[in-house]
């Protein structure tokens, strides 16, 4: 095993045990959905038409959940020196942790999403665009909140700013992954796939090295 | 600034001691050397083959590192905590062979949150045998640590340099084995 599957095994490890936080991102996303339907009422139509962007918001938040913790953690308990000074390039670090999160949340919650979308009464067309989109989508979530839970590694309650950093620039996958459910119901041209495609391959390619620099700098205080 | 006109050089097979009362910057001077932080001024060299690494992160690949913190993870026993790392570094080395070295045997199967200070320093310590790097940067390694455990140190030091190896060492204590001296912050 290389130190990159050793890095992102320990990782997933970490996240799905007690105090991790996929559970927790996985129990809240489903809490959040649930309550939606609720509040609205039976109205089937409407649900139907708001789904899309009711599960890809409340993605995003779940997903930020357990995004703080990413090199926190690490750097809490003095472990980020250690892998720091590992054969992995600090980029590498950063993209087999950004891996990890993304297989221990993104990856359940996209699966969860399926189920859940029955409570919108959203048919099977829509609900398989809905699960494409979280699939492509998720990897950019984890990505760009790895940058933004780098950043805010050494502060603490960083937690709470985080999203402030992380949501603005998660806006482009919000809009293009709801638009593409919204394409499939309306039976319109979907365009909204290689956007939110695009977004997330440029994210998961750039994230890397920001997040990288940015443990860099604070590790060097 | 936390200091200038610092000036050493350590041969392989050489232990250094640093002393000094808090806050005068030994921490700072073992992070310095580990790479983590850049001097305002002057240069730091590392010669291996006869060649010098001059890159602070190519550096740093040279580094065993035993911090003030002890990376223990609550929720890993100590044999993944020890396996992970054994791999992580690619240092080939046996995770069983240095928890029998460091007394973890029985403690193997246990998650972090349960062991002691002095057990979570022994298995940073075993964890920095692991990693088959030349050059230890210790960190106060004595801490916390019971009279065995501070014997044990002394013998890991002096085994690691009669192998060539280097340590540095910020203690407030004796190491207990044959070093070099560096008083931080002492008048000249």
């Amino acid at each position: 095993m290389t130190p990159f599957f050793a890095l992102l095994s320990r990782d997933i490890r970490l996240a799905v045990r007690a105090g991790g936080g996929a559970a927790l991102a996985l129990a809240f996303f489903a809490c959040v959905v649930t309550l939606v339907p609720l509040g609205v009422g039976a109205d089937l139509r409407l649900l139907a038409r708001i789904a899309g962007g009711v599960l890809w918001v409340a993605a995003v938040l779940a997903a930020l959940l357990s995004l703080d913790r990413l090199f926190q953690a690490d750097y809490e308990d003095g472990s980020l020196d250690l892998i720091a000074l590992s054969p992995l390039p600090l980029e590498v670090t950063a993209l087999a942790k950004t891996a990890a999160h993304w297989l221990a949340t993104g990856l359940p919650l996209t699966v969860l999403s399926a189920l859940l979308a029955v409570l919108f009464d959203l048919s099977l067309r829509p609900t398989a665009a809905l699960v494409l989109s979280l699939l492509i989508g998720t990897p950019a979530v984890s990505a760009v909140g790895a940058v933004g839970a780098a950043l805010t590694l050494s502060i603490r309650r960083g937690g709470l700013i985080l999203p402030l950093i992380v949501l603005p620039l998660l806006a482009p996958a919000v809009i293009f992954g709801s638009g593409a459910v919204l394409a499939v119901q309306d039976g319109l041209a979907n365009g909204a796939f290689y956007f939110l495609a695009a977004f997330s391959l440029i994210s998961v390619l750039l994230s890397p090295f920001a997040a990288a620099a940015s443990v860099r700098l604070n590790l060097a205080t | 600034m936390l200091f200038r006109d610092l000036s050493f050089s350590l041969a392989a097979g050489r232990a250094l001691s640093l002393q000094g009362p808090n806050g005068v910057g030994k921490t700072s001077l073992l992070r310095l050397i580990a790479g983590f932080l850049r001097p305002a001024a002057g240069t730091i060299h590392l010669r291996t083959n006869g060649e010098d690494v001059a890159d602070a992160e190519e550096r740093g690949k040279f580094m065993g590192w035993l911090g003030h913190q002890d990376a223990v993870k609550p929720q890993l026993c100590v044999r993944e905590q020890l396996a992970f790392f054994a791999l992580l570094y690619e240092s080939g080395r046996d995770p069983n062979e240095a928890m029998r070295t460091f007394g973890l045997m029985p403690l193997a199967g246990l998650p972090g949150q349960y062991l002691s200070a002095g057990q979570k320093r022994r298995l940073a310590l075993a964890r920095l045998q692991l990693s088959a790097r030349p050059l230890w940067l210790l960190d106060e390694p004595l801490a916390a640590l019971d009279a065995a455990g501070k014997k044990l140190v002394a013998e890991t030091v002096a085994a690691h340099c009669a192998c060539g190896g280097i340590v540095v060492a910020a203690t407030h204590e004796a190491l207990g084995v044959e070093c070099e001296k560096l008083m931080l912050g002492a008048p000249p």
